[in-house]
């Protein structure tokens, strides 16, 4: 397959950024995104020419490094994959793909594609863990969770941090990441015991470091890799008001 | 900003019903019914309340707006395609264009009331009905009213979800009623300006 594919790409942090088109040849359909950006970038290499900088890690659609805003949509236009695990032959072949990084005022570039999206983990330092002492791993079942409960909170606790949420939202609102953290914890017993500080904290982290607000246009569960469901949101309220 | 817009909302069908008396062709009933909403002391109570409910909800949006707009200083350069809520992109401008009806409505009845400007506060039905008669006046009645209604469709479902309440219960009934003021409301309010511009 080929493609045209407009890159943004900027230096570093205070660098002004363009786009840059390159042309690109010899694309299977099986490869994944991440693997066409490594052809194109072995090509740049070979001229030396500076490669295009992206997050990547796991490559299997866990650790929520390899964010990019493709065509219109963050991770690309599948629904439920990361870019990692896009693959090519989702696209029309000779069609240009425009590719660029995550946009929120939180998540600045550091270059290329390449954003910080420590915001997140300062959030989830603020509140999103239980206090526990370390040792042996306690009896599984001394605290009995409804299995109702340990499904939501299993279907919350999947979200990989992957930022897709805030580059979706038209006000780069971080809600639906800090709601899945809030209810993971929220609907285990062992959660419980902190619940009020942890949402107090972790919505306090998440409006001082500058993102926006929820106004409810669901674009961040349509883009969501994991499908991390809106019902959250409406629980993180819940739990707010109840730690008023 | 939740609870003010549903406050909002309550006085929608109460507006509604009392213009539905504009249709009789005695003028009097509509009369007395905006006499008694002017000088009922619960009603005055409950008009402190809505002006304040207003201006909560109007500055509160805008508030907001600007953080949202600040939270994405670079834009992308492809538009999102991602599928939303299609109405809820548009939140300030729908509310800025009812806002906009708002003061237009303000100058035609609530300053007359108030003596800012001239003319009788005892006999809004002729002022009302000298109003739709003017062709003009209800197409951007009529259009207000359209974005009213897009307005509170994404409004009534946001507001439950700003609330806490769990969606998957009570989806229903909110979408249910969130349909009721979309359509059914401002449809009202539109068919009696269509019928006293039309057929009166
Ligand atoms: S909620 Fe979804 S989109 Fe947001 S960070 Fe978690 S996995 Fe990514
Ligand atoms: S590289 Fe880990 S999720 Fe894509």
């Amino acid at each position: 397959m080929k493609f045209t594919l407009k890159i943004w790409r900027q230096k570093n942090a205070e660098a002004k950024g363009a786009f840059v088109t390159y042309e690109i040849d010899d694309i299977s359909p099986e490869m994944s995104f991440l693997e066409m950006l490594d052809a194109l970038n072995k090509g740049l290499v070979e001229e030396n020419k500076d490669p295009v900088a992206f997050d990547h890690d796991c490559r299997e659609g866990i650790c929520g490094s390899c964010g990019m805003y493709i065509n219109g949509h963050p991770h690309g236009p599948v629904p439920a994959v990361t870019t990692c695990l896009l693959s090519m032959r989702h696209f029309r072949d000779g069609e240009t793909i425009t590719v660029e990084p995550w946009r929120a005022k939180p998540f600045p570039v550091i270059k290329d594609l390449m954003v910080d999206r420590s915001a997140l983990d300062k959030i989830q330092t603020a509140g999103g863990f239980i206090s526990v002492n370390t040792g042996s791993a306690p009896e599984a079942n001394s605290i009995l969770v409804k299995k109702h409960d340990a499904d939501e909170a299993f279907n919350s606790g999947i979200c990989i941090g992957c930022g897709a949420c805030v580059a979706a939202c038209k006000n780069a609102s971080a809600m639906l990441f800090v709601s899945a953290k809030i209810s993971q914890f929220a609907l285990l017993p062992q959660g419980r015991i902190e619940a009020k500080e942890r949402v107090r904290s972790m919505v306090e982290k998440m409006d001082d470091l500058g993102f926006g607000n929820c106004s409810n246009t669901g674009a961040c569960e349509a883009e969501c890799p994991k499908q991390i469901k809106l019902t959250n949101i409406a629980r993180l309220k819940r739990e707010f008001y109840k730690a008023l | 900003m939740a609870l003010a817009g549903l406050f909002l909302l309550l006085f929608l069908p109460v507006h509604l019903a009392i213009n539905f008396l504009l249709l009789k062709s005695d003028p009097d009933p509509f009369n007395r019914a905006a006499h008694f909403m002017a000088t009922f002391p619960v009603v005055k109570i409950i008009e402190i309340v809505l002006f304040a409910a207003l201006i909560i909800h109007f500055l509160s949006g805008i508030y907001l707006q600007i953080i949202n707009w600040m939270a994405r200083p670079v834009r992308y350069s492809v538009a999102s395609r991602t599928e939303t809520f299609f109405f809820s992109k548009f939140m300030i401008w729908t509310g800025a264009a009812v806002l906009t009806f708002l003061v237009i409505h303000f100058f035609n009845f609530y300053f007359i009331r108030l003596g800012l400007v001239e003319g009788n506060p005892e006999d809004f039905y002729s002022v009302a009905h000298d109003l739709f008669k003017i062709p003009e006046y209800n197409i951007i009645y009529l259009l207000c009213f359209i974005l009213l209604g897009l307005h509170l469709f994404h409004a009534f479902s946001s507001a439950f979800q700003t609330l806490g309440l769990d969606n998957r219960i009570w989806k229903p009934v909110v979408d249910a009623v969130a349909w009721i003021y979309a359509i059914v409301i401002p449809a009202g309010f539109a068919s009696i300006s269509l019928i006293l511009w039309l057929f009166r």
